[in-house]
């Protein structure tokens, strides 16, 4: 490592701290683009597992090399802009898509040391920004001067700004019990306890006493992806493909990227706040990266089962889920947990 | 000029431009996304000032949630455009006034130093969480204050639901409520029925 930063120092002088930081968010967005491709694979050969169809099975050794097929396919194809549509917007909203989509990740710790920036308020940031990819799906629909992409635009945007505040508040119970907005130190946090102690880590991470919390910010967070069952937006029996029916080639690859990139992070938060990120779950194993990666995997494996299982929600159930079943679940958890941090029973000190 | 100094300016730039074709974009639309552009910009801005947790704050609340809102109701508007510039020049007096107004309070504001009034000067000792000593001072000092204004906000919200709502619906309308909690037997009956032989 030396020897790289020496080198480094030495070939680019004064701008190496800039290199060097553009080499890091190299290694991660280029995994991470890779990943998403073999999501996709991924998705294809679950669901198809699980309706006993085979998947892609053509292109490469067992389907394989798909992916790659299918990013080639779209790269070269016609981005067509529909004549009636707002051109500059219209070219603007997959890039509003995937810029937040790719700038959460400069927060997200994958061990308590290799993080691209730690800071202090990272959850914070992460909750900002990826608050702002609903202007990609909002304008992309507007844009497209159609109705299908209008009305898909307008359930997208009152269903992720309404299970926002569902995940805001299961957050908070988080933040609460960690008494840190530091995603190095939440799940630090996780590594001690009665369970820890007796070498039981799986049971002293934030998903056993904050369960209903944990639930909810699963479920918000799938409605956040806008995934099935809560995929009303894109609804493809009802309004054809919603925000991105006008989207062709490339364009309508970066909402797709957008969209597999954020449920990446979706389960990495998930895997960070609730399941002890990178955290060994028995005491005789050492902890690592490939922990955090293996808790991923499962909670994306979840979103798939969930897409193959589940029929979509009606639009006013979706609402009512959010509004009058969530947040007042969080609220009164919110309590719960306050009353408990201040007894004698509290067990995070 | 050093590096601060200079994204300071870089981002000021935007902002200035930003704010500037908020009040001069003829579409509604471009006139909220600026707006948009206009309150990250001000995140980054200070974020650059050490104010980490109003950056944030303004990103999330604001660009994340507020402008969102708003970018909901004026892309459903059919506005049209000379419709809105018959008033311009009844409500010029009005606004020039406004306007001088504020160019006033902000000139006194910034212009304390030049007044002579004492300012407080922020030193930040090293290693204090911003996000920490905000809430620490929210709920120990100002917490009266506070809660009040999170109770006026609330009346708000409930006197806009007072206003806009229009009495029980009279229609059809399905309560969902009804419609998840229904049970198999209440929706089907299972009759026992003898094997029918010819």
């Amino acid at each position: 490592m030396d020897a790289l930063m020496n080198f480094g120092q030495g070939m680019f002088g004064g701008a190496w701290p800039a290199v060097w930081t553009l080499i890091k968010i190299v290694l991660i967005v280029a995994p991470l683009m890779l990943g998403v491709a073999y999501l996709t694979y991924f998705e294809r050969k679950v669901i198809g597992f699980m309706q006993v169809r085979i998947g892609p099975n053509r292109v490469g050794p067992l389907g394989l090399i798909q992916p790659i097929a299918d990013g080639l396919k779209l790269l070269l194809k016609e981005i067509i802009v529909p004549s009636g549509a707002n051109k500059a917007v219209f070219i603007i909203a997959p890039m509003l898509a995937i810029g937040p989509a790719l700038a959460v990740w400069a927060v997200v710790p994958f061990t308590d040391s290799l993080v691209l920036a730690n800071i202090d308020a990272s959850l914070l940031y992460i909750m900002a920004i990826s608050s702002i990819g609903v202007y990609g799906i909002i304008l992309s629909g507007w844009a497209s001067n159609s109705k299908y992409a209008f009305l898909g635009a307008l359930r997208s945007a009152a269903q992720m700004v309404s299970y926002e505040i569902a995940m805001g508040f299961s957050l908070i119970t988080v933040l609460m019990i960690s008494n840190s907005l530091n995603l190095v130190d939440i799940v630090n946090g996780q590594a001690s306890g009665r369970f820890a102690d007796y070498g039981l880590g799986v049971l002293s991470w934030n998903w056993l006493p904050l369960l209903p919390m944990f639930v909810v910010y699963l479920i918000s967070g799938t409605a956040e992806l806008n995934r099935a069952p809560f995929d009303i937006a894109e609804g493809e029996s009802e309004i054809v493909a919603g925000f991105h029916v006008e989207y062709s080639g490339m364009a309508f690859a970066l909402f797709f990227l957008a969209e597999y990139a954020n449920m990446f992070l979706i389960a990495a938060l998930t895997s960070l706040l609730f399941l002890g990120g990178w955290l060994s779950p028995v005491g005789f194993l050492p902890d690592g990266i490939l922990w955090l990666f293996a808790k991923m995997a499962f909670v994306l494996f979840l979103f798939l089962w969930f897409r193959a299982t589940f029929p979509r929600y009606r639009y006013d159930l979706l609402m009512r889920l959010g509004w009058k079943v969530f947040l007042p679940l969080c609220l009164i958890w919110l309590v719960v947990v306050g009353v408990w941090m201040l007894s004698p029973l509290n067990i995070w000190n | 000029m050093d590096f601060p100094t200079f994204v300071f300016f870089f981002l000021s730039a935007i902002l200035v431009f930003a704010a500037l074709r908020v009040i001069t974009a003829r579409n509604p639309v471009y006139a909220a996304l600026h707006l948009m552009l206009a309150f990250f910009t001000c995140g980054g801005i200070w974020a650059l000032l050490q104010a980490e947790f109003l950056a944030i704050a303004i990103i999330l609340v604001y660009v994340g949630a507020v402008m969102v809102l708003f970018l909901f109701v004026v892309m459903m508007l059919d506005i049209n455009l000379d419709r809105i510039r018959q008033g311009f020049w009844n409500y010029l007096p009005l606004g020039a006034v406004l306007g001088f107004l504020m160019v006033l309070e902000m000139g006194l504001v910034l212009g304390s130093k030049y007044f002579q009034v004492p300012a407080a000067e922020a030193v930040v000792p090293a290693g204090v969480s911003n996000t920490k000593e905000i809430g620490a001072l929210m709920f120990t000092d100002y917490v009266y204050p506070f809660e009040l204004a999170s109770i006026i906000l609330l009346v708000g919200m409930i006197a806009a639901i007072v206003l806009t709502y229009r009495g029980p619906k009279k229609s059809k309308i399905s309560n969902p409520n009804t419609q998840v909690f229904v049970k198999a037997k209440d929706r089907m009956r299972v009759v026992q029925m003898p094997v029918e032989k010819d």
